[in-house]
């Protein structure tokens, strides 16, 4: 038997992953005093040397095709510019999909995890995303109303963009200044009052005036590349960097969870992990376990922790572990607005991301032929040109010469982008399990992912179809690429990056794996805090309800170990 | 857009490295296995080859040819230099030093037109054929319409080379003044010129 080398400290909470949620956990913890241990899969994160935001395509000999031309032949996992942060395939680390079913699993390897690159989309769920009047679904354990001064807390830390509305699809929070739209962006505004659309300013993750030592904006446009001055929130610069400079948290990078390993009364005792680098496995004791390690891969954590008390894996007595896989329903067209062609040159870089948004506007609407909604982002503008930027308009165009590259500068900051992002409803066929058949380079078991989309995600996605074209036509445009199949046109699922649902919270512990601060039922010194605990896919991004939902868990772990009854 | 203070980009890299100086303070471990992980560091992209570019994978013919070819593709014209200027063959010539998939992709296709040029053009290549020989054997391979058992060879040949002359030209300092691209700086605020919204209400239907 391999010596297993276990640490002589025992960390009051061991935090597995290092994305929004575990980011939460640290930074909470550690403020709070706790001795806090971070396990992450990845490397540690350089932002000096791993954050390209200024730099341009020229700048680098292959101008960002990767060494061996990778982009030109569909190889490249992630942009050579993008931040640094994960990848759809890793080669020791494989998953597998059931026959008939179509999943891609995106999984980070770094810390920061996905807060590294994302959309920094930061939108509070609505009263009736946790309390559903639809009959839809399950209600959450918690109300909005409960959850409402965590968002406060959530986004008076991160830093979100925004203005009071007074929407009940899109609830105002504690906001910095909004950002002033671009052009497109007043002339989309326009055409969706026409259409009795709203759009109002994003709500970003992104600084507008200082905040926590964190320096405003530069505008330079490029926040899904990483930001060096942290203006663009992301947990490894806003909340891992300063608790490391605490001295209460002790870090291990190339580290990938085992097990989470239980003494006689069910309650963790230790994490159990595989040291990259020496392939040697070691365990972190600890008094309480916080696991945020993404939706799945908490999932994968939690089922592959079994013992004679946990046969089907820890906290999973109601077999629902795995169970109740979400992603957002996403589908994008773009347009070309004549309006646009050939606009006076200016700077149209702001934040990285949409300065103004449509939320869901058709709450209620008892004539539309799917549940729930989605919201809408928006793109455009005189964007930094890239290897591919033109591809699609050769495509179009063809020929060569003069004529080519007159509609080319003439097209140059004429289209339009939309994304809709909208609330997929749980259902049986969509769920991860442990595939009995493989292992990764570590001899842990991998996860198989069933997955099918409802008539619910197909007509919302024909829905978003028609609005978009719609939008479009309205501003004197040209839909481009329309896909009138909506089997076609959705998106795979897994691919908008958003999975959720898969150690669902509820007061029920046989239809639960948590409770509503996130904590497991059956080991009260076990918490989860990603999106797996989430109950539903709101048309509402996860990550600020990651933090916000993360931050009241961290507080009561606290408290709790405080009492004395963890 | 004058009330804007701008930054140069030396005080913006400048500034960063103030913060990130303050932000790597504290006791921040690095384990040996994180150096897997480090990107190409900055300074090494950015290194200058001074002097003309000396082709790395195509021979001197084939060089010569995708530099021809790709000032038909993008010519200079009153607005701009074209891609001979801003050295899309270079580009290409590096990518194919860098992958046999594509180095295969531009030997063939460029034997493809020496050898149709040759048939058609009394057995000149491309390169020496008079310029309107080679602009008539690019109007047949540069649109879908002409496929043909016959043709298609040359228009996927000619789809790879337009889509990377693009592709080099864009992203090459001469295609960024091209299309007037001023982003990626260091601004204290951001808005709009108020002339571009004019333009673009006044253009569209819903002035």
């Amino acid at each position: 038997m391999l010596q297993i080398t276990r640490t002589p400290q025992v960390f009051d909470v061991v935090v597995v992953g290092s994305g929004a949620g575990g980011g939460t956990a640290v930074k909470v913890l550690t403020d709070l005093g706790l001795s806090v241990a971070l396990v992450e899969a990845g490397p540690m994160l350089n932002p000096a040397r791993d954050f390209k935001e200024h730099v341009l395509p020229y700048q680098v000999d292959h101008r960002g095709a990767g060494a061996h031309a990778d982009l030109y032949f569909g190889r490249q996992q992630w942009g050579y510019f993008e931040a640094p942060n994960g990848y759809w395939d890793i080669p020791n680390e494989p998953y597998t999909v059931a026959e008939g079913s179509r999943f891609q699993w995106f999984r980070s390897r770094i810390v920061g995890g996905r807060t590294n690159h994302y959309g920094r989309i930061s939108l509070r769920f609505s009263d009736y995303d946790f309390q559903p009047e639809d009959g839809l679904g399950d209600p959450w354990p918690v109300t909005y109303a409960e959850m409402s001064p965590w968002y406060d807390k959530a986004e008076g830390f991160i830093g979100v963009t925004g203005t009071r509305e007074g929407l009940r699809t899109a609830p105002d929070g504690n906001f910095l200044p909004p950002i002033a739209p671009r052009v497109h962006e007043l002339l989309i505004q326009k055409a969706c009052r026409k259409l009795s659309i709203p759009c109002i300013p994003s709500r970003m993750a992104m600084l507008t005036k200082p905040l926590n030592g964190r320096a405003a904006c530069h505008y330079c446009g490029q926040c899904g590349r990483g930001c060096q001055t942290a203006s663009a929130f992301s947990s490894s610069q806003a909340m891992i960097f300063p608790a490391m400079k605490t001295g209460k948290l002790t870090m291990l990078t190339g580290a990938m969870a085992r097990e989470l390993v239980t003494d006689g009364e069910g309650k963790v005792t230790a994490v159990s992990y595989v040291d990259k680098a020496t392939r040697s496995e070691r365990q972190l004791r600890c008094r309480a376990v916080v696991v945020a390690a993404s939706a799945c891969e908490s999932a994968r954590l939690l089922l592959n922790s079994k013992s004679p008390r946990f046969p089907n894996g820890i906290a999973n007595s109601s077999g629902v572990i795995g169970r109740n896989l979400t992603d957002s329903v996403g589908y994008s067209m773009s347009g070309f607005v004549p309006a646009l062609a050939g606009m006076p040159r200016h700077n149209s870089d702001g934040i990285g991301g949409m300065h103004l948004y449509v939320p869901w506007w058709l709450y209620g609407d008892k004539t539309k032929d799917f549940p729930r909604g989605y919201h809408i982002e928006i793109g455009g503008g005189f964007g930094m040109p890239q290897l591919g930027s033109f591809t699609a308009q050769c495509a179009r165009h063809e020929g060569y010469g003069k004529a080519l590259k007159d509609k080319l500068r003439e097209e140059y900051g004429a289209f339009v982008h939309f994304s809709g992002r909208g609330e997929m409803i749980p259902n049986r066929q969509s769920y991860c399990e442990i595939d009995p058949r493989r292992t990764d380079a570590w001899g842990i078991p991998v996860l198989r992912f069933h997955f099918g989309w409802s008539d619910a995600e197909l007509n919302q996605v024909r829905h978003m179809e028609n609005t978009f074209a719609s939008i479009i036509d309205t501003m004197g445009g040209q839909p481009l690429g329309r896909k009138e199949d909506p089997r076609q046109a959705i998106s795979v699922g897994g691919f908008i990056i958003h999975e959720a649902g898969t150690v669902r919270m509820g007061s029920d512990p046989k239809t639960s794996a948590l409770n509503q601060y996130s904590q497991a039922h059956e080991v009260k010194n076990l918490f989860v805090c990603d999106a797996a605990p989430f109950v539903s896919q709101p048309d509402k991004n996860v990550t600020l309800s990651i933090v916000a939902f993360a931050w009241r868990a961290s507080e009561y772990l606290a408290e709790e170990m405080r009492k004395g009854n963890v | 857009m004058s009330e804007q203070t701008d930054y140069s980009r030396r005080d913006l890299l400048r500034r960063i490295g103030g913060a990130l100086s303050l932000a790597a303070a504290g006791p921040m471990i690095l384990p040996a296995q994180d150096a897997q992980h480090v990107h190409q560091a900055i300074a090494d992209d950015k290194a200058a080859q001074p002097g003309p570019y000396r082709p790395k994978a195509l021979t001197a013919h084939e060089y010569a040819t995708l530099d021809r070819l790709s000032g038909l593709i993008l010519p200079a014209d009153q607005h701009s230099p074209g891609a001979i200027e801003a050295g899309a063959a270079a580009f290409i010539d590096f990518l194919c030093a860098a992958s046999d998939e594509m180095l295969a992709i531009y030997t063939g296709g460029i034997a493809w037109l020496d050898d149709t040029m040759r048939r058609r053009a009394g057995g000149q290549d491309f390169l020496s054929a008079p310029p309107a020989q080679q602009t008539a054997l690019l109007d047949l391979i540069a649109w879908r319409k002409n496929r043909s058992p016959e043709w298609n060879p040359g228009i996927d040949f000619f789809t790879w080379a337009r889509r990377m002359v693009v592709d080099a030209y864009y992203t090459s300092p001469i295609g960024f003044k091209e299309l007037g691209y001023m982003g990626n700086s260091a601004m204290s605020s951001f808005s709009v010129p108020a002339e571009a919204v004019e333009y673009v209400m006044k253009r569209s239907p819903l002035g």
